[in-house]
C-alpha cells in the first residue's frame, strides 16, 4: 500500500475511516459516543479485519456517531480498494 | 426619574457594593448590546459576589464568563443558557449557586420576593419623557419586552438603558416604575435577534415527525373551533404551526389563540383569521415584533400573565395544546432540555415546564435518534420537567402515551397510528445502535433546577 486509504467523512452519523499498514498494527478509535461505544466500536473493528485475514492493517476511525450498518461499510468499502490495489 | 447621558455617570449614581444582585432580560437574544458593556463597567469598578439574574444567556454574552472567572459574578439565576458561558459552567462551576428556574417561576420568584434583585437594567427599544417603555417601536424594536415586567415591578432600582426617546406609543412597562434612563448610541443590533432555528425545516425526518403530529391531533380530535394551541420556534415546531394553520383553513376553523414566543408563521395565522388572538411574551423574529406593533389582536404580555402558577388568571391555564422539545426523555416520561447526557449545560425550561404542566395535552416531538445518541433513556440526566406532566412522545419511528393517559389511549384505538409503548420505542432504538455503555459522572453539583412553584426539582452537576 502506497499510502493510507480513506473512506466515508465527517459527516454526522457517519464515520472516516484510514487504513494504512505498519510494522506494529493499532486500531485507533475516536467517536463523539466515546463513553457508550468506545469499545464496542474497536471490538467490531477487529472482527471485520478479522474476517478478511487483514489483521496485520492499522485503521483509525474518526466516528461522528454512525450505526454499525455504517462504520462496517466504510470500513469494508476501504478493504476493497486495498484488494483491488494489491491485486493491480 | 434622572436622565444620564453615559454609563459611568450613571454607575456614579448607583448604590454599588459587594454581593450586588443585577438583573437583565434576554429579548434582544444575541443581538444584546446592554449586557456585556454593563458588566464590564461593573468588573471595572471591581464590584464582587455579584448575583446575576438574567431571564436567559446567549452565546454572544461573553461579559459572564469573564465575569465569573475573575470573580465578580458568585450566583446566577437563569431560565435558560447555551453557548460558551454555558461551557464554562458545567465545567466549572461558579463560585455560588447556579439556580435554573421557569420562565413563569422567574416571574413568581420576582412577585413573591424570592428573586430579590437590587438594580434592573432594561435594555429599552423606546422610552418616553415619562420613562415609559415599550419594545414595540425603536431602532432595535423587538417586539414584546415581556420577561422585563416583574424586574420593572420588584427590583429596588430600575434603569431603562435606550437608544431611542419617542412619546407616540402605549406602554409596555410603565414610567412611574423607572427610576434613572441612560441614553446609549445603541441597545444592540435587533438583525441579530432571530437565531438561526427559526426555519421551517427541510430536513425529512423533523417533516415526518411534523406529520405525526397532525394525524395524532386529528385522530384524538383535538383540533376545534377555538382551540389554543402553542408551539415553540425550532424547526419541527414551526413546521408543526403551519400544518395547523392549513388545518384550520382547509376545515374552515378558527383557533381561539396562540401563546409564548410569537414568531412570522404564527402572525401569518392571525392575518389569515385562522386565530382570533395572540399573546405574546416573546417575538422571535422581526415579523413578529413588526405584527405586535401593528395588529390589534396580537397582544404584548407579561412573563407573570403567560406562565406564573400563582396566576390564576395567566394565559396557558386556558392552553389546549403545547408543542415541545426533548434533549432526552425517560420511561417515565420525565423530560431533559437542561444538560446533555454528560451534564454540559444546553438550554434550560425556559416555558417548557410552564406550559406542559398547565396544557390539557403536552406533546413532545424529537427524532428518536441523533446520531448514534438514543432519545429513551432509563432515567433523564436531569428533571427540567417532569413526567406526570407529559402526555404524549412523537418520534419518526414511532409515538408513545404516557400510560397515565388512559383517555388518549382510548381515544386512538381503531386508528393506523405507530403507537407502541415507550419501553418498545427505547427497544426499537436500541435495535440500531446497540445498548449504550452508562457511566454516572454525578460527583460535584454546581447548582439546581427549581420548578415553577419554587421547590427544588433536580440537581446539576460538573462535566467530569
Amino acid at each position: 500500500m502506497d499510502k493510507p486509504i480513506m473512506t466515508g467523512s465527517l459527516e454526522s452519523s457517519d464515520c472516516l475511516i484510514t487504513l494504512y499498514e505498519t510494522d506494529t498494527p493499532i486500531i485507533e478509535v475516536d467517536t463523539i459516543v466515546h463513553d457508550a461505544f468506545h469499545d464496542h466500536i474497536l471490538h467490531l473493528i477487529k472482527d471485520v479485519l478479522k474476517h478478511y485475514d487483514l489483521e496485520h492493517l492499522s485503521v483509525r476511525i474518526q466516528d461522528k456517531g454512525a450505526l454499525d450498518y455504517a462504520i462496517k461499510a466504510r470500513l469494508k468499502a476501504a478493504i476493497e480498494i486495498y484488494e483491488d490495489d494489491s491485486n493491480g | 426619574m434622572k436622565h444620564f447621558d453615559a454609563l459611568d455617570k450613571l454607575l456614579d449614581a448607583l448604590p454599588l457594593e459587594n454581593g450586588l444582585s443585577i438583573s437583565f432580560h434576554h429579548h434582544l437574544r444575541d443581538g444584546d448590546g446592554v449586557i456585556n458593556p454593563v458588566l464590564r463597567a461593573l468588573k471595572k469598578r471591581d464590584i464582587k459576589d455579584m448575583h446575576l439574574y438574567v431571564s436567559s444567556i446567549f452565546p454572544s454574552y461573553k461579559a459572564i464568563k469573564e465575569l465569573m472567572e475573575s470573580g465578580h459574578i458568585k450566583d446566577i439565576t437563569t431560565n435558560y443558557m447555551n453557548g460558551p458561558v454555558a461551557q464554562a459552567i458545567s465545567q466549572n462551576g461558579l463560585k455560588g449557586t447556579l439556580k435554573m428556574q421557569s420562565h413563569g417561576g422567574r416571574a413568581r420568584a420576582f412577585i413573591e420576593g424570592e428573586n430579590k434583585v437590587d438594580i434592573a437594567f432594561i435594555a429599552a427599544p423606546a422610552v418616553s419623557r415619562q420613562g415609559d417603555i415599550t419594545g414595540a417601536v425603536g431602532k432595535n424594536s423587538f417586539g414584546s419586552i415581556g420577561y422585563a415586567c416583574e424586574d420593572a415591578r420588584h427590583a429596588s432600582l430600575k434603569v431603562a438603558i435606550t437608544d431611542t426617546f419617542r412619546d407616540d406609543f402605549t406602554p409596555q412597562i410603565k414610567g412611574e416604575l423607572v427610576d434613572y434612563v441612560l441614553e446609549v448610541d445603541s441597545i444592540g443590533d435587533v438583525a441579530r435577534m432571530a437565531s438561526g432555528t427559526l426555519k421551517i425545516t427541510k430536513d425529512p425526518l423533523g417533516l415526518k415527525i411534523a406529520r405525526e403530529t397532525m394525524q395524532f391531533l386529528t385522530a384524538i380530535k383535538a383540533i376545534k373551533q377555538d382551540v389554543s394551541f402553542q408551539s415553540g420556534a425550532g424547526g419541527v415546531s414551526l413546521s408543526i404551526t403551519k400544518m395547523f394553520n392549513d388545518y384550520l383553513k382547509r376545515h374552515a376553523l378558527q383557533a381561539s389563540f396562540y401563546s409564548g414566543g410569537i414568531t412570522g408563521v404564527h402572525v401569518d395565522a392571525l392575518e389569515k383569521g385562522l386565530v382570533r388572538d395572540l399573546y405574546d411574551v416573546q417575538c422571535f423574529d422581526r415579523a413578529a415584533a413588526k405584527s405586535l406593533f401593528v395588529n390589534a389582536h396580537h397582544h404584548f404580555m407579561c412573563a407573570s400573565d403567560y406562565a406564573n402558577p400563582n396566576n390564576e388568571k395567566r394565559i396557558i391555564k386556558a392552553l389546549d395544546i403545547v408543542i415541545l422539545g426533548a434533549s432526552e426523555i425517560d420511561l417515565d416520561f420525565n423530560v431533559n432540555v437542561t444538560t446533555d447526557s454528560y451534564n454540559t449545560l444546553i438550554g434550560g425550561s425556559g416555558g417548557h415546564s410552564d406550559t406542559a404542566e398547565d396544557a390539557k395535552l403536552s406533546i413532545i416531538v424529537s427524532p428518536l435518534l441523533r446520531a448514534r445518541t438514543v432519545l429513551i433513556k432509563d432515567r433523564v440526566n436531569t428533571i427540567t420537567t417532569q413526567g406526570r406532566f407529559v402526555d404524549v412522545l412523537i418520534t419518526e419511528r414511532g409515538i408513545a402515551i404516557n400510560p397515565l393517559r388512559t383517555d388518549l389511549i382510548e381515544a386512538i384505538k381503531g386508528s393506523d397510528l405507530n403507537v407502541m409503548s415507550i419501553e418498545e420505542l427505547q427497544k426499537k432504538a436500541y435495535n440500531l445502535t446497540g445498548i449504550p455503555k452508562s457511566k454516572n459522572h454525578k460527583l460535584s453539583a454546581i447548582g439546581i433546577v427549581e420548578n415553577r412553584h419554587g421547590d427544588a426539582q433536580d440537581t446539576l452537576y460538573k462535566k467530569e
